[in-house]
């Protein structure tokens, strides 16, 4: 019996974001028809471009991973009713955390300077993100603006310190850190042209996966995050709760900018602002705050990101139709968000047995 | 809309209920009940809490249909079928909160407040006729003031004036003086007071303060249970007259197996606690108490009086200001590592809102005080089949009728949400001490029974339990020794063999 109703549910959540995607693909032609191109041949280009062939696909996935991990950032502290954006803010300074620590033991071996920029990244991101959760518990900050604030303070600092402090005074046009040696970059994963940051991102969101339904310390930030009264009643710490969840979300999304500067462009400079925080966040809530659900959500926005160029070649189409395509995408699946429950098809039958 | 004819208007019409009845299922609410309010005149509604009095209001207002009788205004019989008619024939209804914007200035909201409405404001000519409104109303306030800023006395004015400035005649007060200092509220019901005497208004309020009643009203309505207790001029009756009216007279405390214990020994002690309200202003004022095992300690009082306040301090959910609780002759922090060394559970009002995740499985919200233990999690990760095994357990001990563990506690009746919480707060085995505030409120009788039971077999099983009711009869059934919460002060105590009804009524008014 509780088989049939599970089914019937995830069904549900299987056909809903189907249905908007195939809106929005429909809304997408028509926007093409309109501009000169032809809708077929789009969306076969956009394909193509983003899974198209084993080559188009490793460009979709190196997209995807940065992704997933700044998916987190608004995800876990999601689960305590918190809305933080400020995932563009914790991968900047994660980056430059990650190129600083790099920097500093660059002597040793390459798998010690590796692990010491993934530590050094998240470390940044994490503290940059607990500031939020402390201003929200102790002043009744609102998390959602004060997060957005910070990625503008976020990205100042990095553009302050790659052009000060920081900055390696061969790179003349873009201002940027010294680089990190080639031997401590992270390589490829075998076989592929995806580097190592997509087995991070995945990881990373089964890792969030267990520990928000599976450890008592995620049962504890559902609740306090579901009803904060009831909380109060059994006793749970929720000013830790609240800068613990926050702390790891940040971290996950200075991952993400250690990610970036190791296995991508080498060093920090303003390129680590290139918008996958605020990819992040949408790829967050087309999720529904769901960490296995954000790695799908990640490929797919990261085959649209992949397909701009094609579209811009071999369609005429100007290279924002990418940006056309990946908002309708995201407005049509959060359209459909207010459609859960509508359809007597996904409802739960009601059951028999029990007397009335 | 003229302003000018202030001098000599007809006296506001009649107001009559008629055998009035109010069915929600199997719940009588309100049992043919009659009530006529004269022209001009100030007529005060009585009785408890779940007593009908909102109801019958509600029934006049049009937000409820009567299952049967009749409402009258005007000696006709008008089927009012919403709020929107009632302000038709002249009858306003003030709520106990306030419903004003407070960004916007008076001026503002009283334009606001007109049902029907222009797509477009003049405001010079607004202006205008407001300030003539101004000059006759009962009470002036600055136009031009946001309502934010004003003081709580001066928003209730405001509600009041939102009436008559949409010319109502009648005006229904619900509990106008539950927010107010008792000098804002005399102010207030004083003024008022002279409208009615005017002929320019008939007021019905309903309150629970006998002080009240007797100062400012003509006539009194009480209500007890759903039925008309009584019904009188207030110059003939004396305030234990009301008081009998209002908590019956044949009050019998009914005797429930009661096991003694040996020697009670203090479990929780308060000393010198004190907490403030949302506001700021002091709820509680150093409230000395001490429950000891095997007893159930009930606090009566008007709601407001600060209990709420008590509870919350006492299940964390609200800082004390001053002194200090104690539990087993030690300090104590509602911290979740002390609940489980003291074993402290506490059954609250609003179970949905205050105890429970609506959203989360009805498994889970029972694992809520157990699920950072064996066997439930070890190291952190959680068992889900022994947190599901554990709920089933619960349910079947419990009778509490859901479709399935995992269903949402939300989807729940009322009565099945208490007994989830009850049967988590319940179930320890080593439970010392229970905080528990209106078990029953809004429950059907047969949930009432049972949660009384529960109640008093976790007293007899050596348990201390606090017990904060509004519900007089609750704690003359359960409690063992009784005390009287008023304005935040505890002014009454008493052994449950020994409680005087007319005392209690009394102390419970502030008297």
């Amino acid at each position: 019996m509780m088989q049939m109703q599970s089914w019937r549910k995830t069904l549900e959540f299987i056909c809903i974001p189907l249905g908007a995607i195939l809106a929005a693909l429909f809304a997408f032609g028509i926007f093409c028809a309109f501009a000169g191109g032809n809708p077929f041949g789009v969306y076969y280009s956009i394909y193509r471009a983003a899974f198209g062939s084993w080559s188009a696909f490793q460009n979709t996935l190196i997209r995807a991973s940065p992704l997933m991990l700044s998916a987190l950032c608004t995800i876990l502290p999601a689960r305590l009713g918190l809305v933080i954006i400020g995932n563009e803010g914790a991968i900047v300074l994660g980056g430059l955390g990650a190129v600083a620590v790099g920097l500093a033991i660059q002597g040793g071996a390459p798998i010690i300077v590796q692990l010491g920029m993934a530590l050094g990244g998240m470390a940044v991101g994490g503290l940059w993100i607990a500031l939020v959760g402390i201003l929200r518990h102790y002043r009744a900050v609102n998390e959602t603006i004060s997060s957005l604030l910070m990625n503008y303070i976020a990205i100042a600092l990095l553009n302050q310190l790659v052009e000060g402090p920081m900055r390696d005074p061969s790179s003349l046009n873009k201002p940027s850190s010294y680089p990190i040696a080639d031997v401590n970059m992270l390589g490829n994963l075998p076989g592929m042209r995806v580097h190592y940051g997509l087995l991070f991102g995945i990881i990373a969101c089964i890792l969030a996966y267990i520990l928000i339904q599976r450890t008592t310390f995620g049962f504890a930030a559902r609740m306090a995050g579901g009803n904060l009264r009831a909380a109060k009643i059994a006793g749970l710490p929720v000013g830790k709760l609240t800068i613990a969840i926050c702390f790891l979300g940040g971290a996950c999304a200075g991952l993400a900018g250690m990610v970036e500067v190791a296995a991508v462009h080498g060093r920090a400079n303003i390129s680590l602002n290139s918008n996958y925080g605020y990819g992040g966040v949408l790829v967050a809530f087309v999720a529904r705050q769901n960490p296995l659900a954000a790695i799908l959500v990640s490929i797919m926005l990261g085959g649209i990101l992949a397909s701009a160029g094609i579209l811009q070649r071999s369609h005429g189409l100007p290279d924002a139709t990418a940006l056309v395509f990946q908002g309708l995408v995201f407005l049509s699946i959060l359209y459909s968000d207010s459609l859960y429950g509508r359809f007597d098809f996904f409802k739960e039958r009601a059951i028999a047995t029990s007397e009335v | 809309m003229s302003s000018s004819s202030v001098i000599e208007k007809p006296l506001p019409p009649d107001l009559e209920a008629i055998n009035l009845s109010k069915h929600f299922g199997t719940l009588v609410a309100l049992d043919k009940v009659s009530l006529h309010l004269k022209p001009g005149s100030f007529h005060a509604l009585l009785g408890e809490n779940g007593a009908g009095k909102s109801t019958l209001v509600k029934c006049v207002m049009g937000f409820y249909q009567p299952t049967s009788g009749d409402v009258c205004v005007g000696k006709q019989s008008r089927g009012i079928k919403n709020p929107a008619a009632a302000h038709q024939l002249g009858i306003g209804m003030v709520y106990q909160h306030f419903t004003s914007v407070p960004a916007m200035t008076v001026a503002e909201n009283l334009v606001l407040s007109r049902f029907e409405g222009s797509p477009l404001i003049n405001w010079q000519q607004e202006r205008e006729q407001l300030g003539a409104f101004m000059d006759t109303a009962p009470f002036h306030l600055p136009l031009e003031r946001p309502v934010g800023e004003l003081a709580a006395g001066e928003k209730q004015k405001l509600e009041i004036l939102k009436q008559l400035y949409l010319k109502s005649r009648i005006l229904i007060l619900d509990e106008p003086t539950s927010v107010l200092t008792p000098d804002e509220a005399d102010e207030v019901l004083g003024l008022l007071r002279e409208e009615v005497t005017k002929g320019k208004l008939s007021v019905l309020m309903i309150s629970h303060k006998f002080r009240e009643v007797t100062a400012f009203a003509d006539e009194v309505t009480v209500l007890r249970k759903g039925k008309l207790a009584g019904q009188g001029l207030v110059k003939e009756l004396t305030i234990a007259d009301m008081g009998a009216m209002m908590l019956g007279e044949a009050r019998e405390v009914k005797s429930v197996a009661k096991t003694t214990l040996e020697n009670p020994a203090p479990v929780l002690e308060l000393r010198e606690l004190g907490a403030d309200k949302d506001n700021g202003l002091p709820a509680l004022e150093r409230i000395n108490l001490t429950v000891n095992k095997g007893e159930i300690v009930g606090i009566a009082g008007v709601s407001g009086n600060g209990q709420k306040e008590l509870v919350e301090v006492l299940c964390g959910q609200r800082s004390p200001t001053t002194g200090q609780v104690c539990v087993n002759g030690q300090p104590y922090q509602p911290t979740r590592k002390e609940m489980t060394k003291h074993q402290v559970y506490v059954l609250p009002e609003e179970p949905l809102q205050n105890a429970c995740v609506p959203h989360m499985s009805v498994a889970e919200n029972l694992a809520l005080r157990t699920f950072d233990r064996p066997p439930q999690s070890k190291r952190g990760f959680l068992f889900l089949n022994v947190i599901r095994q554990m709920a089933r357990a619960l349910i079947e001990t419990f009778s509490i009728r859901t479709p399935s563990a995992q269903t949402p506690v939300g989807n729940l009746s009322g009565g099945n949400v208490q007994r989830t919480v009850l049967a988590r707060e319940l179930s320890s085995e080593t439970i010392q001490l229970l905080i528990v505030s209106n078990p029953c409120f809004g429950l059907d009788f047969s949930a009432v029974e049972y949660i009384h039971s529960q109640i008093l077999a976790a007293r007899n099983r050596g348990v201390a339990i606090l017990l904060v009711s509004e519900d007089l009869d609750e704690l003359l059934i359960l409690a063992d020794r009784l005390l009287v919460m008023s304005e935040g002060k505890l002014v009454y105590e008493s052994a449950i063999a020994d409680a005087d009804i007319a005392t209690i009524g009394h102390r419970m008014a502030g008297h």
